[in-house]
């Protein structure tokens, strides 16, 4: 039987940071794709959110976030429509040490014609406050196939050792 | 290294249909994943559902946690006649993750956890049970509690996984 969860690529981001953790040339030849990532930014703030293009758009982005920060539930729907905004919550420089934020995106008949709808469930823990889980809806509005898909930090950059796995699943 | 991810089934609506079934669902993994994406004829937002091994019975329950993007909520459901732990509306794509966990065994009650989304209704969260301690053989998906049916281009795809 075939093999349906294939890991099509890693980036890991080096010592100097990255802009950005990027995903090209992904084919079209599976169902639906998963990203899975650990994630720490550089900047000065506790959280920072992140960021999911694909195709290089800036347009046609909604995202609906439900989360959880240890003393209270919410749910929010974020006003960036550049990328899907999914809270992530990065650990930056004044978050505890060492910790890295992680998390999941799915996104389902990725290389169809219909709208893209992307499910983000993620995680920050520091055995601090500054703690987050959180559920995210996203949706890109385009009919395009998705042959590229970019995580952005919403400030800063990502630091040294965040990394980021693209999967490919195939249904029978 | 052995597959542990393995597709089983896979259903893609050309038309309309009140109900989907996965059927002889093999016993040889120790979880499954089924993976919709789905709309649905009826108006508005509606709660969806599985039953197992045909049955209709009082033998379901469910609780969730959800937010609408202005407030976060959670209830639950007692003895219901499906699992009612999927959302959907009739205008976006909506897609869902169940995680069926130990569906092969017999001597526990069947968990199910669960996400689905829609960005223009809610972000869910979801876990419901089954009372029974059958294996799981087969699975209907429906609008057991609503007046609609799966809309043409929903895609329903059945994983099996394996332990190491």
């Amino acid at each position: 039987m075939a093999t349906t969860y294939e890991a099509i690529a890693t980036v890991t981001v080096g010592s100097g940071g990255a802009a950005n953790i990027e995903f090209t040339s992904i084919p079209g030849t599976y169902t639906d794709i998963l990203v899975k990532y650990s994630l720490r930014g550089s900047d000065a703030a506790n959280y920072i959110n992140n960021r999911i293009s694909f195709n290089n758009s800036t347009s046609n982005y909604t995202s609906k976030l439900l989360y959880g920060d240890g003393s209270a539930a919410a749910s929010v729907n974020h006003s960036v429509t550049t990328a899907i905004d999914f809270s992530a919550y990065s650990t930056g420089t004044s978050a505890t040490a060492s910790t890295f934020s992680n998390g999941e995106a799915y996104i389902p008949n990725y290389a169809g014609s219909n709208n893209k709808s992307v499910s983000v469930d993620h995680i920050t823990e520091n055995n601090a406050t500054a703690a987050i889980a959180a559920l995210t809806a996203g949706l890109w509005s385009d009919s395009a196939a998705i042959t590229s898909l970019k995580i952005t930090p919403g400030s800063g950059t990502f630091a040294q050792y965040s990394t980021a796995t693209l999967y490919g699943i195939k249904k029978n | 290294m052995p597959a542990t991810f393995e597709p089983l089934a896979t259903t893609t609506l050309s038309s309309a249909a009140a109900t989907v079934t996965f059927s002889s669902i093999s016993g040889s993994y120790t979880d499954l994943v089924l993976v919709v994406v789905s709309k649905w004829t009826g108006s508005g937002n509606s709660s969806y559902g599985m039953r197992f091994n045909s049955d209709s019975g009082s033998n379901y329950s469910r609780t969730y946690l959800l937010g609408d993007g202005g407030s976060a909520s959670s209830a639950r459901a007692t003895n219901q006649t499906s699992t009612l732990n999927g959302q959907v509306n009739p205008t976006e794509w909506s897609p869902a993750i169940f995680h069926i966990m130990n569906y092969s065994n017999s001597t526990t009650y069947k968990t199910i956890v669960s996400r689905t989304d829609q960005t223009g209704s809610y972000v869910t969260a979801m876990v419901a049970l089954w009372r029974s301690t059958n294996a799981i053989t087969s699975i209907d998906l429906g609008y057991f509690d609503a007046s609609g049916n799966w809309a043409s281009g929903s895609t329903f795809s059945l994983y099996g996984i394996k332990s190491a």
